[in-house]
Formats: structure tokens, sequence, C-alpha cells
């Protein structure tokens, strides 16, 4: 991707807060490469010890559901409404379920 | 079908459009970047996150100057740390600016070039160093007052910079009172700095929360819009409120005759920041104003061959990658 502006290209940044959790989205920062994406997303969103692991992504490469098509591509989870356990009625009586 | 005659498919369209966009304000749930909103709010949030990040950036300036001469490593680390925080900050609210179709050379050149502003308290010089702890008490302690009701913004991405910024910002606050509380333990040639600071710094801290509410023409839409949470004369209010118990254990005075105990109220009536003062300083004549600017142009001019440089060696390095074969890496 060439900038006219010759900007820095956009990178989303993530980060793992600590073993056992997901990496999570934190923002994002401009960078030349990939190695200083890493570099600076340590300066801007690791200053005090929050995370253990970083994922930097170019923002051009990110490829998202469209939210005008949110309805018709959400909706066919809308009405199952047998996936979730409280769709099933289960006696009083019965432990541990 | 029946239409209303002379309304076209588009202005339909967009009827749809801003009903989903008001509903969605109104369950108090986000706005996020991807989402359809009228052109009014996508500037207004500009605007307001623009001038909240170059605040942040300007902001680095008077109390960086005391980097160098802070009396010990301890004070050298701690006020670096902060500075650091304040270009931090400055990032996360460009980046959050950005996610709404402006660029960070757009953001940086009406920055250098006075299309947008800054907060009007970065332009008083720091002149003593219990500035440095004046600044860190009552600039930072007006910030969070203004900040900590933002989290919950209309604008997701602001919002989530915000939840960042506020967690940090407290830190900002207690090593200026606690530089403040040793210089108040030192001998009279110190608490007279201090006392001095604080009545310098007084009424422009009230004035960071901008002007009365009657004389505000954004605050309503604003609000109306969720982007701000409280008006201008609320916050100032909170921030009296909260500020006088610290004054006075601290031992300074805050120079304010009519600063008073309102038992009816159940809080503290204050008088009027010099408005004129206000106006003029935002509309750059300031004390600092030039300065602050030509020195954050200069940075900027001194910086473009790092960053024309780091551009070209990606450039020549992505080059590199692609020729060299995938069983020699």
């Amino acid at each position: 991707m060439t900038d006219v502006s010759g900007e820095w290209p956009l990178y989303e940044v993530f980060v793992r807060g600590k073993r056992g959790l997901n990496h999570v989205h934190v923002g994002s920062l401009h960078a030349a490469d990939d190695e200083m994406a890493i570099r600076h997303a340590r300066d801007v969103y690791t200053r005090r010890n929050e995370g253990v692991s970083i994922w930097v992504v170019r923002s051009s490469d990110v490829t998202a559901s469209s939210p005008d098509e949110k309805d018709p591509l959400f909706a066919p989870s809308g009405d199952k409404v047998y996936r979730h356990p409280t769709f099933y009625e289960i006696p009083d009586n019965v432990p541990h379920m | 079908m029946t239409q209303a005659p002379g309304m076209d498919e588009h202005a339909v369209d967009e009827q749809r459009l801003l009903a989903s966009f008001e509903s969605t304000i109104g369950r108090h749930d986000r706005i996020e970047p991807r989402d359809w909103m009228p052109d009014a709010y996508r500037r207004t949030v500009i605007r307001q996150v623009a001038q909240h990040a170059h605040s942040e950036i300007i902001g680095m300036q008077p109390e960086g100057q005391w980097i160098g001469r802070a009396p010990t490593l301890r004070r050298k680390a701690i006020l670096l740390a902060k500075v650091q925080d304040e270009a931090g900050h400055g990032l996360y609210l460009y980046s959050a600016c950005e996610t709404l179709g402006v660029s960070r050379t757009e953001l940086t050149e009406m920055l250098i070039e006075g299309k947008q502003k800054y907060s009007s308290i970065f332009n008083y010089p720091a002149l003593s160093y219990a500035d440095v702890g004046t600044i860190g008490w009552l600039v930072d302690g007006a910030a969070i007052c203004n900040q900590v009701p933002l989290c919950r913004t209309s604008y997701g991405p602001y919002g989530r910079s915000m939840i960042r910024i506020c967690k940090e910002e407290s830190f900002h606050q207690r090593q200026g009172f606690e530089l403040l509380a040793m210089m108040m333990r030192g001998t009279d040639e110190q608490r007279a700095m201090v006392q001095e600071s604080v009545d310098r710094f007084w009424w422009p801290a009230l004035m960071m929360f901008g002007p009365p509410d009657d004389d505000s023409p954004n605050t309503a839409q604003s609000m109306a819009w969720g982007i701000k949470r409280n008006t201008n004369d609320d916050l100032r209010q909170r921030m009296v409120d909260m500020t006088v118990p610290q004054a006075d254990a601290l031992g300074v005075t805050l120079p304010d005759p009519d600063l008073k105990w309102n038992e009816e109220r159940q809080s503290y009536d204050f008088g009027a920041p010099d408005w004129d003062e206000f106006k003029a300083v935002i509309s750059g004549n300031g004390p600092c104003n030039t300065q602050r600017i030509a020195h954050r142009r200069r940075a900027h001019e001194d910086g473009a061959w790092v960053r024309e440089a780091a551009m070209a060696f990606a450039a020549s390095s992505s080059v590199e990658r692609v020729e060299t074969p995938e069983e020699t890496r």
C-alpha cells in the first residue's frame, strides 16, 4: 500500500494481557514496517506490563464484515433459540444441570 | 409502493440510516467506525478528539523543559515517565480520530497551521519547579474530572482511549500532589514557591472546562449525541468541590476571595474566571502560543528525514524479502 502523503502505514495492535488470555485489540499506530510496528506497540500500549505478547497486522490486511449487512449476516443465529441451554425445561428437582 | 412526492430513494435511505443512528444513541450504545453517522456528528467528534490529542502532544512541552532540571534522579525518572505517557495519550487519541477518516498527516498539519485548537492551559509557562507539581495536581486533576465521564462517550474508539488514559492519569495527579506536599514540608522559600505557583495556575485550571454554559454553543448538541456527558459548569463545580479539601491538606490558599461552602447547595461557591483572558488565550494571544506551535512545527520538520528514511528502508528490505528464495530464509 503506497500512501501519497508518505505517511507510515497503519497497523492494528493486539495484546495478550497474560498467559491464558486471548490477544485483544487495543488500538492502532503507524510504523514503516512490521518490526517497527512491534517496537512502537511496546512503547505505546505496554508501558506498564500490560502484556506478555503483541500481534501487529496492517490495517489494510483486515477483512471485516460490513455493518450494512449486519442483519442478514447474523440473522441465521437469531432464530435458533434451541442452541441455548435456557431453551430446555428441566424439573427443579434434577440437580447439577 | 407509495412514496412521498419529491422524496428520492436516497433521502429515504438517509432517513432510515438516521433513525438507526439515533436509536443506537438512544440506547446509550456506542457508535463504531464503520457505522453510518451524520456528517455533523463525525465533524464534531473529529474536532473534539483532535483537540484532545493535540493537547496531550503540546502538553509535553511545559513539563518536558523541567526533566533536565528536576532535582533528583527519582524526580527526573517520574517526570520522564509522565511526559512519555502524554505522548502515548496523544497517540491513542490520534488513532481514535483516524478511524473517522482523517489522516495523521492532516491532523498534524491542522495543529501546526492553527486550524485546530488545543487546551488553553498549555499556553501558560512552567516558570518554577513547583509548577511541575501544580500541573500534576491541578491541571491533571481538571483533566481527570473532564475525562472520567468521557469514558462513556458515544463514539466507541474515543471512549476506549479515554478508559486507557484515565487509568494512567491518576499517577500524574498523585506525583504532582506528592511533590507539592514535600515542598510544603521544606523551607519558607519552598512554601512560598508552591503558593505562588498555585496562585498562577488556579484560574487557568478552571478555564480548562471551557466557557460557561450560557456561552457554549456546541454543548447542547454534543450532549444530545452523547459525545459530552456533562456541561462545562457542572464539571467545573465538581473540580472545585474536589480540590478545596486537597488544598487544605496541602496548606495552600486558593486565590479566590469568593470561595466559600454553601450549606444549601452542599457545594462550594466560587468566583468567575477572567473569560476575556480565556478568549485571548484560545484565540492565539496567550503567553506561549507562538512558542508552543513553533516548537511542534520544528520537531515535525526536523523529523521528516527520519520518517522518509524509515519508509525507504522498509521498501528496500521488502524487495529483498521477495527476492530471497524460501529455502534460504
